[in-house]
């Protein structure tokens, strides 16, 4: 960042730019939100409206939704890690299987093997879901990304955003458009407690699913020949490719693993949210890849923790934050929370919180 | 009058071109006079037809301000409709969409044939577009409407959020009437936001908040309660009519809260809303979400076993699909009684319901009567105001909107029609309140007449 000084041509924008005015103005703003924070905070905890068991049960929530968004987003940063593009169609992938793995379930459901047999109905439905994610994920690759690769940036980019409305839109022929409740299994309702608070069946489920994926991604990458092909793809393709590493296998596998992933995420979710459509990809997709920014996009372990601050920061900002301050319609207001407190991070951490130093980005 | 200035003005420019006076050098000034003159003699000929030709077109078209629709020999009259035919909602628009489609098959007929009715002897098409249930959505149908010049009258739009401020401004500026068959959101016709163009058949909100008020403090006797909206028009106008009520009435609003559409977690605010106690909570918002809280509320600390209400926006068996219906036995839903319509009672359930049943299957929602109305009424007043003149139809706008304003006694299917000032032509409704059992609807539960003006 520190160019050879050339006062003469430097323009008068540049030399704005470089004033520690922006620092300075950025940091206040920073100050700003972190005054907001703590003022909401004091304000809310001082009405008492909410007690130690309300709290953890938001924290809860805000771990299991958070998982969520980690094991999509960690779709994102694989992808990026080794293309340095961000797959905006990863959202519907995501959606694909979940929707499709509904038609399933309502199978399984109405001649009672779901309840039957909780266990085997779970497996086949992730079975399905990964199968089906897996698929779209390696349609995407071939179809839409690989023609492309030589290309500038911005193109695979736009052409994602194309392929994002194009599942979508696919997805609303195959299976209409209304929003279907998924048939709920018995034997996940109920709550367990754990350290003396009650934490939901569906929510442990997701939490220590969601942990297993990771830790399995984490040693794929880090420990198999595959994994360590896809880390040096996305070191140096041409090097990689010197050295014998099919470069396009590897990035087959690369989507192929996000896709399961996301699959994944998909059964987790309807754990949660019990419903599906075609647009739930969305909402879900866009959060996840703002949790893989906040994490430091091409990091594993960011995408998580990217993943869990954000969720927790959804669940419990809008009440610790601003209950307390009297707005109303606080939980209106989750995003600007959310979105806050990311700007907060970005401000400081340029690179996210386990990213890359930026010279290495760019 | 226009005929003789225009031959008046040729021969003028005839003595012009063949005066002795020009010749020679002065060819190329002649033709360049004789060209301006053909100009000013094309404009005063085209001013002097405006005036009153027997060809242009008729008086009541250039002293309305917004001028005609002109429809040629064999053109058709162009109707639009802007309602919610795609995602969660769908079921909600295409329900009145089919109302529309049954209004104008049956008109000036005796039956449902499949083919178009006749205004004076042009067929009136349908060009159907979709309000998306938003805003956005609005604005892009409305857009698309109001850029076709040969649009008389909209019947539209399914939801509130759609047309406040955006549909009905959009085409309002244009001067195309809109008529919507289910927005209810009290700030459409309150004076002071009320479009000049903008009418409606569905009832007004004022009344619906209030009759849940009702049920719920005297029907259900429950003296707490919390309300969650959207923030659209429609769900926050209900919260707030009913909060009012609720609140007049003796009972206690616990928490007033507000959601984002399109979220999907609602287990903070549900969580938030227990800590305060209520008794019955009210949510009068869409399909997806409304749904979601459903199936949340049950399970949330405190609120599992509490009264649950929605309004018409979740007035259709694609919400219990959404919600499941086992979290959906026991809610309440308020809407129209459709078996307390005033109007034509007979035709409804022994024409219209079975014609409608044979097309379409069974109703998807509860407005679909409300758009029948609606567009009976538009093609009424196109009737009433449309001239004659040639082979062609002039309808002048301003003169339509003014016969649809004034729309009085007209007896359709969900009553007697009046319209008034701000647009509401529903003066007395009666809404009830259903309760889901066995994952239907079923017959009303509660029932309440009330008025307007009263």
């Amino acid at each position: 960042m520190t160019a050879a000084p050339t006062p003469m041509v430097r323009g008068l924008s540049t030399r704005l730019a470089r004033l520690p005015i922006r620092r300075i103005s950025l940091i206040a703003l920073g100050i700003a939100i972190i005054y907001g924070v703590v003022a909401g905070t004091t304000a809310t905890l001082r009405t008492g409206k909410f007690d130690t068991h309300d709290w953890v049960n938001f924290l809860v929530q805000g771990i299991a939704r958070g998982s969520v968004y980690a094991l999509i987003a960690l779709g994102y940063t694989l992808v990026y890690g080794i293309l340095l593009m961000i797959n905006f169609a990863h959202g519907e992938v995501f959606m694909a299987g979940s929707f499709t793995a509904f038609f399933v379930a309502s199978a399984l459901a109405g001649h009672g093997f779901l309840d039957r047999q909780p266990i085997i109905s779970f497996v086949i439905l992730l079975l399905v879901s990964v199968a089906t994610s897996v698929t779209v994920a390696l349609l995407l690759e071939r179809l839409a990304y690989r023609p492309l690769r030589g290309a500038p940036r911005l193109v695979p980019l736009i052409t994602a955003i194309g392929a994002s409305l194009f599942l979508q839109y696919t997805f609303r022929g195959l299976y209409g458009e209304q929003a279907q409740a998924y048939p709920e299994i018995d034997a996940f309702q109920g709550t367990v407690q754990i350290a003396g608070f009650p934490v939901t069946k569906e929510q442990l489920i997701v939490i220590v699913g969601a942990l297993i994926l990771w830790l399995a991604l984490y040693l794929f990458i880090e420990r198999t020949r595959t994994g360590r092909a896809m880390r040096a793809v996305g070191e140096d393709r041409q090097i990689a490719a010197l050295m014998g590493i099919d470069v396009d296998r590897t990035i087959r596998i690369t989507f192929a693993v996000g896709g399961a992933l996301a699959g994944a995420a998909g059964i987790l979710y309807v754990l949660l949210f019990n419903q599906v459509n075609f647009t739930m990809g969305f909402i879900p997709g866009l959060k996840a890849f703002t949790a893989a920014v906040l994490g430091g996009i091409g990091s594993i372990t960011g995408a998580a923790l990217g993943g869990l601050i954000l969720g927790v920061l959804e669940a419990v900002g809008p009440t610790l934050f601003l209950t307390g301050t009297g707005i109303p319609s606080a939980f209106q207001l989750t995003p600007i929370v959310s979105f806050g407190i990311l700007v907060l991070v970005l401000i400081f951490l340029p690179g996210g919180l386990l990213g890359a130093p930026e010279e290495k980005r760019a | 009058m226009g005929l003789v200035i225009v031959i008046l003005a040729a021969r003028w420019l005839g003595q012009v071109g063949s005066s002795p006076l020009q010749h020679g050098g002065r060819e190329h000034m002649r033709k360049l006079n004789r060209k301006g003159v053909l100009v000013v003699v094309t404009v005063l000929g085209l001013i002097a037809a405006a005036c009153g030709g027997t060809s242009g077109p008729p008086d009541a078209c250039t002293s309305d301000p917004f001028g005609c629709v002109e429809v040629g020999a064999g053109e058709p009259i162009k109707i639009g409709s802007l309602l919610v035919i795609t995602t969660a909602d769908a079921s909600l628009g295409l329900d009145s969409q089919y109302g529309v489609e049954l209004a104008l098959d049956y008109w000036g007929a005796t039956d449902f044939d499949g083919a178009n009715g006749q205004i004076k002897g042009h067929d009136v098409a349908l060009q159907a577009e979709d309000d998306g249930c938003s805003a956005e959505g609005g604005t892009a149908g409305a857009q698309k409407l109001a850029a076709d010049e040969d649009i008389v009258g909209v019947v539209g739009t399914s939801c509130s959020s759609a047309a406040l401020g955006v549909a009905d401004t959009i085409l309002g500026d244009k001067g195309i009437v809109l008529v919507s068959p289910s927005n209810t959101g009290p700030a459409l016709t309150d004076p002071a936001k009320h479009k000049p163009f903008y009418l409606r058949t569905a009832h007004n909100d004022k009344l619906q908040g209030a009759t849940v008020a009702h049920f719920a403090y005297n029907e259900l006797g429950v003296k707490s309660a919390a309300t969650i909206h959207d923030g659209s028009p429609y769900a926050e106008g209900l919260a707030n009519v009913f909060a009012e009520v609720f609140t007049s009435l003796g009972g206690t609003v616990t928490a007033q809260e507000a959601i984002q559409r399109g979220d999907t977690d609602f287990n903070p605010v549900l969580t938030s809303i227990a800590a305060t106690g209520p008794e019955f909570l009210y949510y009068p918002i869409f399909v997806a979400e409304g749904g979601l809280i459903t199936q949340q509320a049950r399970g949330t600390a405190g609120l599992e076993a509490i009264a649950l209400q929605g309004s018409d926006g979740l007035f259709t068996p694609d919400w219990i699909d959404a919600a499941g219906a086992e979290n959906a036995e026991g809610v309440y839903i308020s809407g129209p009684d459709l078996s307390a319509f005033t109007g034509d009672v007979d035709f409804y359930n022994n024409v219209f319901i079975p014609a409608y049943t044979a097309k379409y299957g069974p109703p998807g929602s509860v407005f679909h009567a409300h758009a029948w109305d609606a567009t009976n009424m538009l093609l009424t007043a196109i009737d009433q105001v449309a001239i004659e003149q040639g082979d062609s139809l002039f309808i002048p706008r301003t003169a339509l909107k003014d016969a649809m304003f004034a729309t009085s006694g007209f007896v359709g299917i969900t009553g007697t029609l009046d319209c008034n000032d701000d647009g509401d032509c529903q003066q007395a409704v009666t809404i009830a309140v259903h309760q889901v059992k066995n994952g239907e609807f079923g017959d009303p539960i509660y029932s309440e007449a009330s008025t307007l003006g009263g």
